[in-house]
């Protein structure tokens, strides 16, 4: 088999990680941080993301296919964030009543 | 190849050359279904990304009336599911059948920890008066309107993964079933690993709704 075990003390240590990520973004967003709030939220949530994807999920054992899957799949939902944005941010510049 | 004993599990299908291609196979028809889940879940967060850069105030008032404290240790819930589910995956690649179903049923616990919390903070929506409809009414915002498509989008949003994680406890469920009886070994454990990445998936919804629904502006408050 190509299958790969990893050991518990990976496992352990990207759990306990995830824990502390999940206690700094709760108390983060207790400091006044301006728009920077919802970044920093949003980039712990994306790091948490890649650790449960790639250890969790075993990305990083995965076959070249399956990451070409998933990539694929990141940037169809991108293009539906990125397109609808496109729309909604530039309705008012137009001037046209009713948008 | 495949043993006597798991003859039947171990069933090569004709379309395959080898074991590991299979393997492969289901590996990526799951993440197929998991991309697919991606975009599902992926309407919804646009949705909610549009309302929120519509009503940004309302949406930090509203959210700052959840308990974020609970949110934060059901999030801990649930990553302590997912630690224990790649654990129940390791046994199952090392063919510890013993191991993998008290790490299948701590996951299944866990589970069902994080579903009775969130039972308990919609059954506090309701006393709250934070459930859209006639009774509506949120304290401290001058637009009610708004504030009812953050709760229509907090229900909606939690509403669907909870009942992702009820299909995956029922996964769970069958899978212990199955490991008790012996279905599993280090040559065939591709159920445990599909189910591992569903779960995991569900994990990962619930890593961005937690930020995004609880964790609005706190500081203002």
């Amino acid at each position: 088999m190509h299958e790969q075990v990893d050991s518990v003390k990976t496992y352990a240590l990207v759990w306990i990680v995830l824990l502390i990520l999940t206690a700094v973004t709760t108390a983060v967003a207790y400091v006044d941080l301006g728009a920077f709030s919802v970044v920093v939220a949003l980039v712990i949530a994306v790091v948490k993301m890649l650790l449960v994807a790639l250890f969790f999920m075993h990305i990083r054992h995965s076959t070249q296919l399956t990451r070409l899957v998933v990539m694929g799949g990141l940037i169809w939902l991108f293009i539906l964030l990125l397109l609808t944005f496109a729309d909604f941010s530039t309705r008012g510049w137009t001037g046209v009543p009713g948008r | 190849m495949a043993s006597e004993g798991h003859a039947e599990t171990l069933a090569l299908r004709e379309q395959f050359d080898t074991a590991d291609q299979q393997k492969d196979a289901s590996t990526l028809g799951m993440w197929v279904f998991l991309i697919t889940e991606i975009m599902f879940f992926g309407g919804m967060f646009l949705a909610y990304s549009v309302y929120r850069s519509s009503y940004p105030v309302v949406f930090a008032v509203a959210s700052s009336s959840l308990n974020a404290v609970i949110g934060a240790v059901n999030t801990a819930v649930l990553l302590c599911s997912s630690f224990t589910m790649v654990m129940a995956v390791r046994a199952a690649q090392l063919g510890q059948r013993r191991a993998i179903l008290i790490f299948l049923i701590l996951t299944l616990i866990l589970g069902m920890v994080f579903l009775g919390v969130k039972a308990y903070e919609w059954n506090e929506k309701f006393v709250e008066h934070h459930v859209p409809g006639p009774t509506f009414h949120l304290e401290g915002v001058e637009m009610q309107g708004p504030a009812q498509i953050f709760f229509s989008l907090y229900f909606a949003m939690t509403g669907l993964h909870a009942l992702h994680m009820v299909i995956g406890v029922g996964l769970l469920t069958w899978l212990i079933i199955a490991t008790y009886r012996g279905r599993f070994s280090a040559q065939y454990m591709t159920p445990v690993d599909i189910a591992g990445l569903y779960w995991h998936f569900v994990d990962i919804i619930w890593i961005f709704l937690f930020p995004l629904l609880y964790l609005i502006d706190r500081h203002l408050r």
